[in-house]
């Protein structure tokens, strides 16, 4: 019997091009035996939440580099909530200053990674906060 | 719970159909009481497989065919099956990259599973998957697979039409006939055909093709594609149409349904038998055991296999 995999979309919304920091981590979550889900460059909050969706995924992972996630990281969480996907774990990264990330979490993203952190503690705090 | 998603997924719900598709995938009862009902509603989606080497433009090409099919009002689901690492059991599954603009079309639905661990570049639970969405009422199912060399026959087992997607550059002719990969090809597309050595490669699939002693009433066509700038997509369309009329025409396409339900069905039985002995013969640590004695030559491996098989059937 297979066990259940976790699944994670992970998506870069906005308007900037930078997807490195999110092929680190989809490789980092490969490799931690995740189905990792690449969205592609340049998502709307409404792509990125039918994606999770349809894919059925556990996790929605973003990341953004363009100064905007105050607005998209909780439209995304919203829009999840409206299409009765509340139980799916948002988590974001990226250049994220220290004083948006209360915000960030009073709206629903789970935790916030910024540049430096280490690949395993993204992987670990999945692990143990993904409802499977 | 899952009669309930059943219904909802029948309705078109997005969700549950996913839902649905992981059961499947993880292989959780629910999956087979969900197929059980959905059974009697399969039959009307036509099967579309495509394979072809990595990079060769199956997603791209997918991407554009389903626009190409949507301006006709069909509603497709695609299946985008991608390999699992056999080290981690992970995956990265990133064929969504090059669909983004369908994703919020209400009439298509994408899927990106990984193989986990099956041979044949399909993953055990497509054939699940295309069942759950033929009863779900779409009009095609598109199982796009990287394919290299023999492991596309699996699609075969699994698609009405199969397109072998082929790009020119990628070695001499000999590489055609190593892959395996004319048997199964009901049309053949050469894709980024604006590139340099697109007519030496038609050549040589058209002979390949012809030296085919396989050869029916179908003449697998060659179509000519340049999936970015939509060139050739209307052809293949039509194609994927005519291909369609053919195997209703000829009665093929009940034959090759019938043959395929034998392999599903002896593929279930097979993996239901297994589990069953596995199961009786480690408890307690037997089945081990038995291994060990094999390996210290105390017994040889097909006096065991005997035995248990004996076993468990008297």
């Amino acid at each position: 019997m297979t066990e259940k995999r976790i699944r994670v979309l992970v998506a870069k919304p906005g308007l900037d091009g930078h997807d490195r920091g999110a092929k680190v981590i989809a490789r980092a979550l490969r490799d931690a035996g995740m189905e990792v889900i690449y969205s592609g460059l340049r998502q709307t909050p409404e792509q990125i939440v039918a994606a999770a969706l349809q894919e059925d995924v556990d996790v929605v992972a973003m990341s953004i580099l363009s100064g905007a996630h105050n607005h998209l990281f909780p439209k995304v969480v919203e829009l999840l909530k409206e299409n009765n996907a509340g139980d799916i774990l948002v988590i974001g990264g990226g250049v994220i200053p220290d004083m948006d990330i209360p915000f960030l979490k009073e709206n629903g993203i789970a935790e916030i990674f910024t540049p430096g952190t280490p690949t395993a503690t993204t992987v670990e705090f999945i692990k143990n906060n993904v409802k499977v | 719970m899952e009669m309930e998603f059943v219904e909802k997924a029948r309705a078109g719900d997005m969700r549950a159909i996913a839902k649905l598709i992981s059961y499947a995938e993880n292989e959780a009862p629910e999956a087979v009481e969900a197929l059980q009902k959905l059974y009697p509603y399969t039959g009307n989606a036509q099967i579309v497989g495509i394979t072809g080497p990595p990079g060769s433009g199956k997603s791209t090409l997918t991407d554009k065919l389903v626009k190409e099919l949507r301006k006709k009002g069909k509603t497709i689901a695609v299946l985008a099956v991608d390999p699992t690492s056999p080290f981690t059991g992970g995956a990265i599954l990133g064929d969504r990259v090059r669909m983004s603009d369908l994703t919020l079309d209400p009439g298509v639905y994408i899927r990106s599973m990984g193989t986990r661990g099956r041979l044949g570049g399909l993953s055990k639970a497509t054939s699940f998957a295309v069942k759950i969405l033929d009863a779900c009422g779409f009009d095609y199912i598109f199982i796009e697979t990287v394919g290299v060399g023999q492991s596309e026959v699996d699609i075969v087992k699994t698609a009405d039409t199969t397109l072998v997607v082929t790009v020119p550059g990628l070695g001499d002719d000999i590489q055609a006939i190593k892959a395996g990969i004319l048997e199964i090809g009901d049309i053949f597309i050469v894709n980024k055909a604006d590139r340099d050595g697109t007519d030496r490669l038609v050549l040589e699939l058209e002979m390949m093709l012809d030296l085919n002693p396989q050869k029916g009433e179908w003449i697998p066509p060659i179509l000519l594609t340049v999936a970015p700038q939509n060139q050739g997509i209307a052809e293949l369309a039509a194609a994927i149409g005519r291909h369609s009329d053919y195997l209703t025409r000829t009665g093929l396409l009940q034959s090759r349904r019938k043959e395929r339900l034998e392999t599903e069905i002896i593929d279930m039985l097979i993996n239901k038998t297994t589990q069953h002995i596995i199961r009786r013969q480690s408890e307690g640590g037997r089945f081990e055991r038995e291994i060990l004695r094999v390996l210290n030559k105390e017994i040889d491996p097909y006096t065991l296999v005997t035995a248990i098989f004996e076993e468990t059937f008297k």
